[in-house]
């Protein structure tokens, strides 16, 4: 296994676990890095280099709000001088027109912008904090400059109706590529899992939708669509399979395999300020933990499909069934299949309920 | 949309290739990579936004002289249309 090891694609970098907003699905930990805690720019700059010679091609900012740190251009040119391709995932709200221009002259390729739906009033009700017209005059200055451009609607079931009005936003912003990505459920989103999750009937009306939007707008906007993978027969190919693809340095330095992968009990995670990063890839114990095939499980194990999904999630088989060395639960093939069945089960016996309040949602919270 | 002879076909924003001293050549582009053999790096490093489509398969069809003059023509025609589609050139 060892000898045949790829170097990771991507560097997926988070700045800072700061951000202004609150979104109830964010994909954050619960127990965030403080301020104080934060790797310096220095060590940043070492690790893009490192990573850019074994072999990474992309870097994604992210965070928190990568812009929330004063030193993100300063970042931004020393991944591009190590060869990096930079992707900026933003939410729009720390950047003026003066500071996406430097940006953009610090070597930027891409900007990601997050949406949390087409009204005024959706960043209030999902992120509790009003921001949709800074989004579109961040949406306007970036067409301005030459600079790729996606939307990232981040949807559930409480704006999964409104899909058609996001799909109309897209059309006057002109982006290279729209996604509307289902909320996946870990962190925040895990503990709001059930005024997320859509319904069945929402999902088939969603997937139509984006069916016509694809066509209508092929040569214009690449469109792509994650369906929640509770709904699935089989799971998602997490992270492109663990430790294969992808590398994750949380703000405080530590690299993990999986956004999420801090949740597994009994793991520890290497950390760049002691630990060069093709050591961490190639030999450290997280990282070789569920690399492969040899801890698979059965029906893992003997199944065609192991080397397309590898077995999915290692955390959401942790956090939804209790056991990270199990297969994903929601496989159609998984003895706990049953589980996420009747979470379904629930969720569509209700139904499109009343909108939730303000009460009702677990808000993320900022760790200062 | 059918490329036309006279379009000029230019990297679209968020799209480049990565330096000619990193191996293997690859387009780089948002969220994937994009990994070129010999004859489709030879057309995206072609799409500068001032090449003609018809001067690019003049350029190849000399470069490739051996393959069939009709068939290069055709392969580029669908590489770009291709290209297009996944919104990693634009035709101006
Ligand atoms: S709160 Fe929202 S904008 Fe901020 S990091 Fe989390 S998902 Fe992104
Ligand atoms: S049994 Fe395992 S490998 Fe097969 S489809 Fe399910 S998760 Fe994937």
């Amino acid at each position: 296994m060892t000898s045949a090891l790829q170097p990771p694609l991507t560097l997926i970098a988070e700045l800072t676990h700061r951000c202004p907003l609150h979104c109830v699905y964010c994909s954050n930990p619960l127990e965030m890095v403080q301020k104080n805690k934060e790797l310096p720019k220095e060590i940043w700059a070492r690790t893009l280099k490192e990573a850019a010679e074994l072999g990474v091609l992309q870097v994604d900012f992210t965070g928190g709000e990568p812009a929330a740190r004063p030193d993100l251009a300063e970042l931004v040119r020393a991944a591009r001088e190590a060869g990096l391709y930079v992707n900026l995932i933003t939410s729009g709200l720390s950047l003026d027109e003066r500071r996406l221009e430097e940006l953009v002259r610090a070597g930027t390729d891409h900007l990601q912008l997050s949406f949390q739906g087409a009204r005024e009033e959706s960043p209030i009700e999902f992120a509790g904090v009003p921001a949709q017209a800074q989004k579109l005059r961040v949406a306007r200055w970036a067409r301005q400059r030459a600079i790729g451009l996606t939307l990232n609607f981040v949807v559930h079931r409480q704006n999964l109706d409104q899909l058609e009005e996001m799909i109309s936003l897209t059309e006057e912003i002109g982006p290279e590529r729209v996604e509307f990505a289902n909320v996946q459920y870990y962190g925040w989103a895990f503990a709001n899992r059930d005024l997320l999750l859509p319904t069945r009937t929402q999902l088939d009306h969603s997937l139509e939708i984006i069916k016509s939007a694809e066509e209508r707008l092929r040569g214009k906007t690449r469109v792509e669509y994650v369906v929640p993978d509770y709904y699935a027969r089989y799971p998602k190919a997490c992270m492109g399979g663990w430790g294969q693809k992808a590398i994750l340095i949380t703000p405080a330095g530590d690299a993990l395999p999986c956004h999420a992968a801090q949740l597994i009990p009994g793991m520890t995670f290497e950390n760049l300020r002691k630990r060069p990063l093709r050591d961490i890839w190639e030999n450290s114990e997280a990282f070789r933990r569920f690399r492969g095939e040899g801890w698979m499980p059965e029906p893992c194990k003997s199944c065609d499909r192991r080397g397309l999904d590898f077995g999915g999630c290692r955390c959401q088989a942790w956090l939804v069934a209790g056991n990270a060395e199990q297969t994903d639960p929601v496989c159609s093939k998984s003895p706990r299949r049953l589980i996420v069945d009747s979470i379904l089960a629930r969720i569509n016996r209700n139904g499109q309920s009343a909108a939730p309040a303000h009460s009702d949602w677990t808000y993320r919270v900022n760790p200062g | 949309m059918i490329p036309a002879l006279h379009m000029r076909p230019r990297l679209a924003p968020g799209c480049r290739l990565n330096e000619k001293s990193q191996a293997p050549r690859v387009l780089l582009m948002p969220e994937r990579v994009l990994r070129l053999n010999g004859p489709s790096l030879e057309i995206v490093e072609r799409c500068d936004g001032e090449r003609t489509i018809q001067q690019i398969i003049s350029e190849l069809q000399l470069l490739y002289s051996k393959a069939v003059p009709e068939k290069v023509q055709q392969d580029i025609l669908e590489y770009l249309k291709l290209l297009h589609d996944k919104r990693a050139i634009n035709f101006e």
